[in-house]
C-alpha cells in the first residue's frame, strides 16, 4: 500500500474514503468536495510531489446502482510512485467535481472528454464543452452504460435525420442576404442591373439572318 | 525595412470603389487605412489540409501574420473504440488497437496484450518477451521515420521524405512477412503472439539494422547543420521543463524539454532494464530539439534491435496454459479436451479476475497507456486508452500563440500527432 494514503488520512481525515490495491497499484477514494484540496496537497507537499497527471478518465459500471467514478492517475516523476485517486459520484446526484485545470493544464482536454463522454461537469474549467462529439450533439453521453452501442436511434432514423437536417440552422446567413449586397453596389452598377443591357448588345449576324428568314 | 522604394514601381491593375481602373502598388501601404491593419483575421486550417496530418481543424486568429489565438477542433475521426472494447473479449480488442495509432500498430498490440496479462497475472515466455521488444522498436522506428519525412515536407524539404519512406517500406515488408498485414498487424494475443517470426526474418532485420543508420547519417548531413532547417525550427514552440510536465507531455516532446523520463528506463517492462541504450534529452524544448531527440532515438532503437536479435533463443512462444492460448488446430479437431478448451475460449472468452490495471509503454508518440477495469467477466467494463498524441496536441495553442503563421505548421508537425489516436 502506498504510504501516501496514510499521510492523506492524517491530513484530511473525513475527506478520504476507503483505499484498496489492485494489480500492485494503490487506489484511494476521495470525497468530491475535497478533491481539489487533496490534489493540490498531493502535488505541492514535499514528501508527496505527485507532479504529473498521467490520466484522467471515468468509469461507469455495469451495475446500474453503482456510482460513476472519476479516476485520476497520478505519478511523481522524481520518486517514481504512482497513486490512483478516485471520486465516486452517485447517479441520482448532480455529477459534479471540481476542476484540476489550475493544478495541471493537462486536465484541460481530458476533463472535456469526460464531460463529453460521461456528462460529468467540472466547475472551474474555463472552457468546458464537447470535444470528440460535435457541439450540437443531442443524444446524450456515449460511454455511459445506458447508452446503446449503436446509438440512441436506429440506422434508418439516423439516415432520415441526416437527410432532413437543415445546415442553415447552424449558420447565420443574415450578413449574406442578397438585398444587402445589392444595396452596397455602386450606383451605376445598380442601374445597369436594373435596366438590363440586353438591348444595347448588338445581335450576332447569325441571329440577324435567322430573323430575316 | 529598407528605405529603397523600388517596390512602389511594381503595381498591379485594380479597380477603385467607383469601379474605375487604377494601378495598385504592391507592398504594404502604411497609414492610409488604419482600420484594416488593426483588424484581426480569423482563418480556418483543415480539417482537409496536408499540413494537419489528418483531419485536424485549427481555427487561427491572426494579427497580421502573428498567431493571436489557436483553437484546435478534433473529433472528425471519432470511432468509439473505447465503447466497442466493452463489448469484446480481450483478444478481440487487439484489432481495434491497430487502428488507433496506425503508424505504429505493433507496439499498440503489445501494450494491449501486456495490460490484459497484468490483469490476469500471466507471465509470458522468454522468447515472446524478446519478440515483443523487437516489435516495439520496429514500431518506434517507423513512427519516427514517418514523422521525419512528413515534417520535412511541411517545412519545405522534399528529398528526406523519399529516403525515409523507402526505409519504412523495408520495415513494412518485414511486418508483412511476420503478420501477413502491412498496417493492421494484430500481432499479439493474451499470453503470446499471433505467430513466430518466419524464416529469413532475422537476416532481413539484421540487414536493416546494418544499413539503416547510413540513411540517418545522410538525413543528418542534409538537415542538422542546414541554415534553412535551423532557421525554420530553432527557438520555435518552446516548452520549458516545468511546463512540459504540467501539460502532461510525454515521449520525445517531454524529453526535448530536458526532462529525462523514459518509461523503458523508469518503469521498465519487457526486461528493458537489461538492454544497453541511451535516452536522448534536449535542452531547449523547441522544434529543433524534438527533431534531434527523435533521430537519436532511432539510432538507439537500432542498438536495441541488434541486442534483441542476439538474445533470440529457441523456446516456447506462448504460455503453456490452455485456458488462455488456443490449442493447435489439429488437436482441436481430434482431441476431446482440446476441443472443449477451443470452444470455451472462442465462445466465452478468457475471464479476467475483478480488478483494474493501468499499463503504460513508451510508444513512439509518447506514453501509451491502457486502463482496464474488469468485473470478473471475459469483457472489460471499461477500456481507456491514454492517448499520447491527444494530450501532446492539447499543448499546441500554448506553443503556437505569439508565433508566425508559417511557424504554426512547423510546431504542429513537431507534436507528432496521428488523428486515429487523437480521436479514437
Amino acid at each position: 500500500m502506498n504510504p501516501s494514503v496514510e499521510a492523506l488520512r492524517g491530513e484530511f481525515a473525513g475527506g478520504i474514503g476507503r483505499a484498496e490495491e489492485s494489480c500492485g497499484a494503490t487506489i484511494v477514494y476521495v470525497e468530491a468536495d475535497r478533491l481539489v484540496d487533496v490534489m493540490r496537497w498531493l502535488r505541492d507537499t514535499p514528501e508527496q510531489e505527485y507532479d504529473y497527471l498521467v490520466d484522467l478518465t471515468a468509469v461507469d459500471y455495469r451495475d446500474p446502482e453503482r456510482s460513476l467514478e472519476v479516476v485520476y492517475q497520478l505519478r511523481s516523476l522524481k520518486r517514481g510512485d504512482e497513486l490512483r485517486v478516485k471520486v465516486a459520484l452517485a447517479k441520482d446526484t448532480t455529477l459534479e467535481v471540481g476542476s484540476v485545470y489550475d493544478l495541471w493544464r493537462a486536465a484541460d482536454w481530458m476533463e472535456r472528454e469526460v464531460f463529453d463522454m460521461f456528462g460529468v461537469s467540472f466547475p472551474g474549467h474555463p472552457d468546458l464543452r464537447r470535444i470528440l462529439m460535435w457541439e450540437t450533439y443531442q443524444e446524450g453521453f456515449p460511454l455511459r452504460k445506458d447508452f446503446p452501442l449503436r446509438g440512441r436511434f436506429s440506422r434508418a432514423e439516423q439516415v432520415r435525420q441526416a437527410l432532413h437536417a437543415n445546415p442553415e440552422a447552424h449558420y447565420s446567413l443574415e450578413e449574406l442576404r442578397i438585398e444587402q449586397v445589392y444595396r452596397d453596389l455602386p450606383s451605376d452598377m445598380r442601374d445597369r442591373l436594373e435596366r438590363g443591357e440586353r438591348d444595347q448588345i448588338p445581335a450576332l449576324p447569325s441571329d440577324q439572318e435567322a430573323a430575316d428568314e | 525595412m529598407s528605405s529603397r522604394v523600388v517596390e512602389l514601381d511594381l503595381a498591379t491593375s485594380g479597380v477603385d470603389v467607383q469601379g474605375r481602373p487604377v494601378r495598385v502598388p504592391l507592398g504594404v501601404q502604411g497609414g492610409e487605412d488604419p482600420g484594416l491593419s488593426s483588424e484581426h483575421m480569423l482563418i480556418n486550417i483543415g480539417p482537409q489540409h496536408p499540413a494537419t496530418h489528418g483531419v485536424l481543424r485549427l481555427v487561427v486568429e491572426l494579427d497580421g501574420e502573428v498567431v493571436v489565438r489557436c483553437i484546435p477542433h478534433v473529433g472528425y475521426l471519432h470511432s468509439g473504440f473505447e465503447k466497442l472494447g466493452e463489448y469484446r473479449h480481450y483478444n478481440q480488442i487487439v484489432p481495434l488497437t491497430d487502428r488507433t495509432d496506425y503508424l505504429s500498430p505493433m507496439s499498440n498490440n503489445v501494450c494491449l496484450a501486456m495490460a490484459a496479462e497484468d490483469l490476469m497475472g500471466i507471465e509470458i515466455t522468454e522468447r515472446c518477451t524478446v519478440l515483443r521488444v523487437i516489435a516495439c522498436e520496429m514500431s518506434r522506428i517507423i513512427s519516427h521515420i514517418v514523422w521525419l519525412g512528413t515534417t520535412c515536407i511541411d517545412i519545405g524539404a522534399f528529398t528526406p521524405f523519399l529516403w525515409t519512406f523507402q526505409q519504412r517500406e523495408r520495415i513494412y515488408n518485414l511486418q508483412e512477412a511476420w503478420t501477413g498485414a502491412r498496417l493492421t498487424t494484430s500481432l499479439t494475443r493474451v499470453g503470446g503472439m499471433l505467430a513466430d517470426i518466419p524464416e529469413g526474418f532475422e537476416d532481413g532485420l539484421r540487414d536493416f539494422c546494418r544499413t539503416f543508420p547510413g540513411v540517418l547519417d545522410e538525413v543528418d548531413k542534409l538537415l542538422t547543420r542546414n541554415a534553412i532547417w535551423c532557421g525554420r525550427t530553432q527557438g520555435l514552440g518552446v516548452m520549458t521543463a516545468d511546463e512540459a510536465v504540467n501539460f502532461g507531455l510525454s515521449g520525445p516532446m517531454l524529453r526535448a524539454s530536458g526532462v529525462a523520463y523514459d518509461l523503458r528506463k523508469d518503469r521498465p517492462y519487457l526486461d528493458y532494464e537489461t538492454y544497453d541504450f541511451d535516452v536522448p534529452v534536449g535542452e531547449h524544448g523547441d522544434v529543433y530539439d524534438r527533431y534531434l531527440v527523435r533521430v537519436e532515438e532511432m539510432r538507439q532503437s537500432v542498438r536495441i534491435l541488434e541486442q534483441a536479435l542476439d538474445r533470440l533463443t529457441d523456446g516456447p512462444l506462448n504460455v503453456d496454459d490452455p485456458r488462455v492460448i488456443l490449442p493447435p488446430k489439429r488437436a482441436a479437431m481430434t482431441d476431446m479436451e482440446s476441443m472443449i478448451f477451443h470452444f470455451k475460449q472462442v465462445m466465452e472468452g478468457v475471464p479476467a479476475p475483478a480488478g483494474e490495471t493501468y499499463f503504460a509503454i513508451e510508444n513512439g508518440k509518447g506514453e501509451l497507456g491502457y486502463y482496464f477495469v474488469s468485473d470478473g467477466t471475459a469483457k472489460p467494463v471499461r477500456w481507456r486508452i491514454r492517448p499520447p498524441s491527444f494530450i501532446n496536441l492539447a499543448a499546441l495553442p500554448r506553443m503556437a500563440e505569439g508565433q508566425m503563421l508559417s511557424d504554426l505548421i512547423a510546431i504542429n508537425a513537431s507534436v507528432d500527432i496521428v488523428m486515429g489516436e487523437v480521436d479514437r
